[in-house]
């Protein structure tokens, strides 16, 4: 191993306090930020790539990252998921440009080297030469060019990819409580597409993880949310944690079960003091879909996918790296193929809580660009993770807790080398 | 035909409108639209692609009422100016006696600490009603080319 990638040179030094305490240094460190390229996103774990309905017919391909990594997802002519890498085996072109299309085969534009659609060689431009001069070596074996292959698996309409070879299948890697709650939101019924965009925030990746985990902040921030009634720490709700991998989580509140708090009155919280009826209440028409009583959810699923569920508003995040300080936020909005156009209509409505402008969503935007630069030239300073203990127990009766932030990190840990 | 009268009160109305969210003066923007009145910020890319969620939509005078209200009292975002530079509407008559206009914009973001950045670029796709020389917004929709959106949208486009 080159000296480079040995993590003790590269990663700061864990304080005591094991996950209660994170060095702010992994949000805007260069060495950190490339290591993580290679031990954790090329690294043991199931990237969320994009949606199975996307690459629905043969020919259909989307293209996706791992982290940085560009990669495309094809459905080959047999009807087979096929991944690989974005990059052509000539000089490392990118191979797909368009973001999803339909292509018998794949073309690279700058010497016209072809691809199967599974990623292997098809053909090189001038192989042969031209009348008879230039060309390839009488031994160059296509057989053994071709662009790089990373396993693919779909699991509830979504759509995963992993560069190592030796990954359980996502269902047991997730753990079952995960597995389950993604069958309820995504597995049940086939899905549509309703609609897309995305946010530059300018933070580290890290941050918007940490922050989707964050359900001390959810109510306190995002104020919409509290004076409407939409989801409160008071309300009936908790916090589950994926069985041995704590770093997948589910929030979830109940909201027919809301009693109010004396604490949100008492501690003259703002988010209680923005006291206004909707003039416009068709926003938050809603209709129960499910009969375990539960009406906001949000679901990670480490190391970039979030999943929520409010109200009627179905929505999977997928948080990509652009580069140390910049992650663009992907929202895609998405409903069930045979809902009626009543429910549509609501699902549409109820889109204005959360993406870049979201009534209950927006601050995120920017709150993590604060923690951003809030801790440029911090030394070896770092944040406080104490909320609802230090440990990494699911919390079935409360959300004021830090606990799936605590387990973010115990995952993040363990993949980047720390004991 | 769209006389010259007509277009002068619209070009008039649609910048009056912009002048409106620029200086800051958000509680007179829903008073630009019908009761009954749509405005919605979308993409390009759903547009072409037929899909109803965009980034923001407000189905009546009382949901963009409660945008501004969040704006001032709930939500909380980093201060932020808007300078919109709009290009001339290219007028069209439509069903119902509407007028359909598309014009191209730019907003300019201003940032408390002076930061300035090309903010959005898009085409606004109205629907107009003129009555006794009024015009206001049966619909409109802030197409954005990007997909992007730099940070958040608060103050609407
Ligand atoms: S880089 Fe792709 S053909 Fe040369
Ligand atoms: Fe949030």
């Amino acid at each position: 191993m080159n000296a480079a990638a040995n993590p003790a040179d590269i990663m700061p030094t864990w304080p005591e306090g094991g996950v209660s305490r994170v060095p702010y240094r992994l949000f805007s460190d260069n060495g950190v930020y490339a290591l993580e390229q290679e031990r954790l996103f090329r690294g043991p774990v199931w990237n969320y790539l994009c949606l199975e309905l996307e690459v629905a017919e043969p020919g259909d391909f989307r293209t996706a990252f791992i982290g940085e990594t560009p990669v495309v997802v094809a459905r080959d002519g047999n009807g087979e998921l096929r991944g690989m890498v974005n990059r052509c085996a000539h000089k490392g072109a990118l191979v797909c440009l368009a973001e999803r299309g339909n292509r018998k085969h794949f073309s690279c534009i700058y010497h016209s080297w072809t691809y199967h659609l599974d990623g292997r060689l098809r053909g090189v431009a001038f192989r042969g030469g031209l009348k008879g001069k230039g060309g390839m070596p009488e031994d160059f074996d296509p057989a053994r060019h071709r662009m790089q292959p990373i396993r693919v698996e779909v699991f509830c309409g979504l759509v995963f990819g992993t560069f190592e070879s030796d990954m359980p299948p996502v269902e047991e890697w997730v753990g079952p409580t995960m597995a389950h709650f993604l069958k309820r939101n995504l597995g049940s019924r086939p899905l549509k597409v309703l609609g897309t965009h995305s946010q530059i925030i300018h933070n580290n990746w890290k941050l918007y993880a940490e922050n989707v985990r964050d359900s001390y902040h959810a109510t306190l921030l995002h104020t919409f949310y509290t004076t409407f009634k939409v989801n409160r720490l008071d309300m009936d709700g908790g916090i589950l944690l994926s069985e041995g991998t704590p770093w997948h989580h589910i929030s979830y509140a109940k909201r027919a079960t809301l009693e109010e708090a004396a604490e949100y009155k008492d501690a003259n919280v703002h988010s209680a003091s923005y006291d206004s009826k909707l003039n416009g209440p068709a926003l938050l028409k809603t209709e129960d879909e499910f009969d375990d009583g539960i009406t906001h959810s949000v679901q990670s699923i480490f190391p970039t996918l979030a999943v929520h569920f409010t109200l009627n508003s179905l929505c999977v995040r997928n948080f990509v790296p652009r580069g140390l300080e910049e992650t663009e936020l992907v929202w895609t909005y998405l409903g069930y193929a045979d809902d009626s156009e009543e429910m549509t209509a609501m699902r549409v409505l109820q889109a204005n809580l959360t993406g870049a402008a979201g009534l209950v969503s927006l601050e995120d935007g920017c709150i993590n660009e604060f923690v951003q630069r809030g801790t440029r030239g911090s030394g070896d300073a770092a944040a406080v993770l104490e909320m609802g203990g230090r440990g990494l127990e699911s919390s079935e009766s409360s959300r004021a807790t830090e606990v799936s932030i605590r387990g973010f990190w115990s995952g993040y840990r363990g993949l980047m080398g720390y004991a | 035909m769209i006389g010259a009268e007509t277009r002068q009160r619209i070009e008039d109305f649609l910048l009056d409108c912009a002048w409106t969210i620029d200086e800051d003066d958000l509680e007179a923007w829903p008073g630009f639209f019908a009761e009954d009145g749509r405005y919605r910020i979308t993409t390009r890319d759903n547009e072409e692609r037929g899909l109803p969620v965009g980034i923001m939509l407000c189905e009546g005078r009382g949901m963009l009422e409660d945008r501004v209200l969040a704006l001032r009292t709930a939500n909380i975002f980093e201060p932020h100016r808007y300078r919109h530079i709009l290009g001339r509407p290219r007028l069209r008559e439509s069903e119902d006696g509407l007028i359909r206009s598309d014009s191209s914009f730019i907003v300019m973001r201003t940032m408390q600490d002076g930061r300035m950045d090309l903010f959005a670029a898009g085409n606004y796709r109205d629907l107009l009603r003129v009555e006794d020389g009024q015009v206001m917004f049966q619909e409109r929709a802030a197409v954005l080319e990007s997909r992007r959106v730099d940070v958040l949208i608060v103050i609407p486009i």
